[in-house]
Formats: structure tokens, C-alpha cells, sequence
């Protein structure tokens, strides 16, 4: 008798069609939905699929985002962007969302995120979507090309490290920095291509946005999947996006079983400080205070990890009433088109806007590295995941990784600052 | 295509934690593979895509590949045709790509001992082994059996043109 399953069993185990899967075991799924964007979708697709001699095997099941290319910076980008347009009409793909946001704050928000579903995404950060309870992992084109030509995918049946959460986070203090707390001490690798599951109260108290930071940079950690079971949150915003009652009902909400086989770590919420990972790796973290000397030339709030509507409210919250130090440049890039239209109506942009904030496309702009990095020698605070040497920018690009508060916050003092005295 | 497993193989080292954006560059990401190849591991060093030769290994620390799922990373090692990579650990989602784009790679918790210009010899029959000219030989974890086939078919491309192919045919029958 097995002692019962995790939710990543769970979740394979329906995909797979098995009533029980084992740690270890490698399965065939049957994959319920797709995500690609321009850069590793239609422009790399096409001609492999002539080349196979097949075609998409469910259009229904297929999302395509333009946001990597866009908005276009110069003629090859462009002509990018046209391919992968181009292809989306042959391809009569009734699901496009082009240049309205991120491919992974996008996606849930048009309500294709479904708990229980089995998902690939065309990108890295595609654990994004496990915060819906869904098992979604990024991978590469060629293999992209193998599920939209079959509809299937091999998973091999990963352990659990389960992330217990108890208590409340200090005010100030978010996702992002649990998150960069937890790459600390585990390493970029440390989650060894298996699951990561986010538990505990402080976890069921996040609203939806939150939860997806914790997902998204499990990819951060080398997880395959960030996992959060579903709930009553969850209804919540499946309901506020347009998601049917009768789709709602019918989902299926698995949670990890009391004996399942995993590893159990525990974290105490009200203990932690917020977090700043320094160059060149989102595992250099530790507590701000550390890094006060840092002045920083750029704060940059943008991506799928650190530009959704919560994380611009938490931002907002630090500069309302209140203007950016000499020296320091803030950029904002709402991470989707809706998202930004939100922060508009609640006064959130113009509180930005007011505090010397520029506004930038609903991109993934800077943090991808594909047009519009930052110049050589700048010192910059961001919200987004990844601090790797050369990837925004030149070689000598010195980035640092916090929470949107606590970028504000930097922007506000002109250095690295701790976001708890700014709001104290 | 794997491999000849009497060739001497020239060595070049890298270190610990090498990213996609390290392997292929997101400047370079808008165009084809041979431009993001020719940047390939830059930020390391510079010599190493004008250098490395067809049937060269890449030797590593841990955490190979680490960041994107953009499969050039591995894709531009394919292209100056490094044969395998060597490393103690690699990134799930880079190890994926590795193989669906047919390079091999080969995980070995000594990786380390080999030494940049060694040279050694890849022996894939049964458990891989890596063989320097000492005549050290390093073992290195199975490869299971439908990767070594992804591989020996030249990537997933192949292997599903071949299964296309059949499919029409059993649809002809």
C-alpha cells in the first residue's frame, strides 16, 4: 500500500491516466494546454512542422503570446513579430494575445489556467502557472514541436519539497522575498528538476499574484514545477477572470495527502526580512541591510516575477506623496495590459508616474535581454528573476534582485534601502 | 550521432553554474544559430567558440545550463559541434533540450578532475565512461536508453519525422 501522494503525483497520475504514480516512474501525459510566445514559438515551429510533415494537433489546446519582440526595436525583431503574426492567422490559432502583456501573467488572466491541468509552457519561467494548482513547466521549441504535434509529453515523476509557511509576514515584506529567502538556501539548482510545493498558512493568505511570484521563480530554484494546491483564492480569481461556475465546479483540486512521501521544510514568515540577491545569481541573497551602501543608477520594476497589479500596489504604496532620489532612474513596466489599466483606475500609476517613475511597454522588455538593456557600468535594483552577468545588459551591468517594495523603496532613499522604515 | 568511441577528444573546461544567457547570449537571440554559436560561452571566455573543434568536449562544474528554456544554449554547443558535455549536474530543462536536440550529455560527479587540452575518449556502450590519455577512467550515471536513442537519431526532430512517417504508412495498410 502506498502511504498516499503528493499533488505533483496527483497531477501527473490524471494526465498520465494512472490511478497511482511512483516517485521515479517515467509516464506519457497528455498535455491539456500549450503556451508558446515569438521567440520560441511560430518562428521555430513552422518549419520544423513541415519538415515532420504534421500539424498542430488541438488549436483549442494552443496559446500564443507576442511579448518577447515586442514592441519591436529594430528590423530584425520586426520581422519576427511579423512571422510569428503571420502564422498565428495560417494557423487560424483562436488563442493570440499580442503585445497586451507577459505570456505567464497573461495566461491565467484570460482565464486558460485551470486547476488540475497538465501545461507546457515555451518558457522558462512556465512554473508560473503552478500556482493555480496546474502542473506547468517550461520547455524548449524542439520539444515544444513534439506536443504540438502528438499532444503528449514524458515526465518523470518527481519527489516533493514541500515549503511549509506559518505566521505573517512583517509589513513590507512579500512573496518575492520568501522566494529569494528560499533560493538562498537551497541554490540555483537546489530543487534538482523536482517539485516544489509552497504550503502553510502564510501561503494560503496570499492573493492569487503573490502566489504566482513564489511559482515563477521556482524555476530560479531548478524545480521543474512550483506547486500550490488550489482553493478558495483560487475560485475567487478564476471567477473574477470570466471562468464559468460550471468550469470552476468541475475542476479538479488536488491537494498533497498527510503521508505522502516528501521532503518538509519550515519556515517561520514573521522572521524574515526582506531579501536582495547581488550579482550575478538570484541565490547571493541575503537580508537588505546587508547591501545598504549600494547606490543604485537604475530601479527597474518590471517582468512576470515583479510587474503584476500587486506588486505596482506595493510599490505604490512606498511612493505615494513621495519622489524618487536624485540620481536614480525608475522604470515600470506593467507586466500585462490589464494589469496596468487596474493600477490606472486605482491611482496606482499616477502615484508612480508622480514619484518620477517612466512608463514602459507591457513587455518582457530589459529582464529578457532581447532589445532595450541597460547601459554599460549601471548599478541597478530590479524586480525581476534573473541577475546573470551579460543578460540585461553588458558585462558590466551590476544587478541586484528584491521585491517591487523594496525596489521602491532604494529608488526613494538612493540606496538600498530596507522597505520596513520607509513604511514605518 | 554517437560516437566514436576510439577518438581522442580535446578538453575545454568552464566552471560551476554556467547559464543560457552565458551559452547563448539574448543580444544575439533574434538571430540564427550559427551568430548566437559564435558567441557562445563569451562572457567566460573568448576563445572558446573560435576554437572548439567538431568532436571537442565541453567539461563543466555543476549546475550545466542553468536559466532559460531557450534551447540554443544547447543548440549552439551542437553547432561548433561540441560531441558531449561533461558535468557533475545540469539544469532539468537544459538537459531536456541537450538531448532533444541530439548532444549528449553526460553527468559524473569527478567531472572536475579532467583538465582543460586532455584529451579523452567517450565509451557510450553500457554505462558511459570517459578515459583520459592516463588511462583514468571515469564513470559516469546511465543514460536511459530512449536518450542514448534521441542522440543516436540526431534529436527529437528525427525521431518524430520517423514516427510520422510510420503513422502515414499504417494509415496506408
Amino acid at each position: 500500500m502506498n502511504a498516499g501522494s503528493t499533488l505533483a503525483q496527483k497531477l501527473i497520475a490524471r494526465a498520465a491516466g494512472q490511478s497511482h504514480v511512483s516517485v521515479g516512474e517515467v509516464l506519457t501525459c497528455q498535455v491539456d494546454l500549450a503556451m508558446f510566445h515569438d521567440s520560441s514559438g511560430p518562428r521555430r515551429l513552422k518549419p520544423m512542422l513541415a519538415e515532420i510533415g504534421a500539424e498542430i494537433w488541438d488549436r483549442n489546446k494552443v496559446v500564443l503570446v507576442l511579448d518577447h519582440y515586442v514592441p519591436a526595436k529594430d528590423a530584425d525583431s520586426e520581422k519576427i513579430v511579423r512571422i510569428t503574426r503571420d502564422v498565428a492567422k495560417e494557423w487560424q490559432l483562436p488563442h493570440v494575445i499580442d503585445s497586451e502583456g507577459i505570456c505567464h501573467v497573461v495566461l491565467p488572466e484570460r482565464g486558460h489556467l485551470k486547476p488540475g491541468y497538465f501545461c507546457v509552457g515555451g518558457d522558462s519561467h512556465s512554473p508560473t502557472g503552478g500556482a493555480f494548482g496546474t502542473y506547468m513547466f517550461g520547455i524548449g521549441a524542439t520539444e515544444m514541436l513534439g506536443v504540438v504535434a502528438t499532444g503528449e509529453i514524458w515526465v518523470q515523476v518527481p519527489q516533493t519539497l514541500r515549503m511549509v509557511w506559518q505566521g505573517a509576514l512583517q509589513k513590507g515584506v512579500c512573496a518575492k522575498d520568501m522566494m529569494l529567502h528560499m533560493i538562498g538556501k537551497f541554490g540555483m539548482n537546489g530543487g534538482n528538476y523536482q517539485a516544489v510545493e509552497f504550503a502553510g498558512d502564510t501561503v494560503r493568505g496570499l492573493g492569487m499574484q503573490e502566489r504566482m511570484t513564489l511559482s515563477n521563480m521556482s524555476a530560479e530554484m531548478g524545480a521543474q514545477v512550483g506547486l500550490i494546491a488550489a482553493d478558495h483564492t483560487t475560485r475567487e480569481y478564476l471567477k473574477s477572470v470570466g471562468v464559468s461556475q460550471a468550469v470552476i465546479e468541475q475542476s479538479q483540486y488536488f491537494e498533497t495527502d498527510d503521508g505522502a512521501d516528501c521532503q518538509r521544510f519550515d519556515f517561520e514568515a514573521s522572521q524574515l526580512s526582506p531579501q536582495v540577491a547581488a550579482p550575478h545569481s538570484p541565490e547571493n541573497t541575503k537580508a537588505v541591510g546587508e547591501y545598504s551602501h549600494i547606490v543604485p543608477s537604475v530601479a527597474y520594476i518590471g517582468a512576470c516575477t515583479g510587474a503584476k497589479l500587486a506588486d505596482l500596489r506595493a510599490a505604490a504604496e512606498v511612493l505615494k506623496g513621495r519622489k524618487v532620489a536624485a540620481g536614480v532612474q525608475l522604470m515600470v513596466a506593467p507586466a500585462s495590459a490589464r494589469d496596468q489599466a487596474q493600477a490606472a483606475k486605482e491611482g496606482v500609476m499616477q502615484i508612480l508616474i508622480d514619484a518620477g517613475a517612466s512608463v514602459l511597454p507591457n513587455a518582457c522588455g530589459a529582464c529578457a535581454g532581447y532589445g532595450g538593456t541597460f547601459e554599460e557600468g549601471a548599478t541597478v535594483i530590479s524586480s525581476t528573476a534573473r541577475n546573470f552577468q551579460g543578460r540585461m545588459g553588458p558585462a558590466s551591468v551590476q544587478v541586484y534582485l528584491a521585491s517591487p517594495a523594496t525596489v521602491a523603496a532604494s529608488a526613494l532613499k538612493g540606496h538600498i534601502a530596507d522597505v520596513r522604515e520607509v513604511l514605518a | 550521432m554517437m560516437q566514436d568511441a576510439l577518438a581522442f577528444r580535446k578538453v575545454w573546461r568552464v566552471g560551476a553554474n554556467i547559464d543560457t544567457d552565458a551559452l547563448a547570449p539574448g543580444a544575439y537571440m533574434k538571430h540564427g544559430i550559427e551568430v548566437i554559436a559564435a558567441h557562445c560561452l563569451e562572457v567566460h571566455r573568448t576563445d572558446f567558440a573560435a576554437g572548439a573543434k567538431p568532436g571537442d568536449v565541453l567539461v563543466a562544474g555543476p549546475n550545466f545550463g542553468i536559466g532559460s528554456s531557450r534551447e540554443q544554449a544547447a543548440g549552439a554547443l551542437k553547432q561548433l559541434g561540441i560531441a558531449a558535455v561533461i558535468a557533475p549536474s545540469y539544469s532539468g530543462l537544459f538537459f531536456r533540450n541537450a538531448f532533444n536536440l541530439g548532444l549528449l550529455l553526460l553527468t559524473c560527479s569527478e567531472a572536475e578532475s579532467l583538465q582543460e587540452n586532455e584529451t579523452v575518449q567517450i565509451d557510450c556502450e553500457g554505462t558511459p565512461q570517459v578515459r583520459n590519455a592516463q588511462g583514468q577512467v571515469l564513470t559516469c550515471h546511465a543514460v536511459p536508453s530512449f536518450l542514448m536513442d534521441m542522440v543516436n537519431a540526431g534529436g527529437l526532430v528525427n525521431v518524430l519525422k520517423q514516427r510520422m512517417a510510420d503513422k502515414a504508412l499504417s494509415k496506408t495498410h
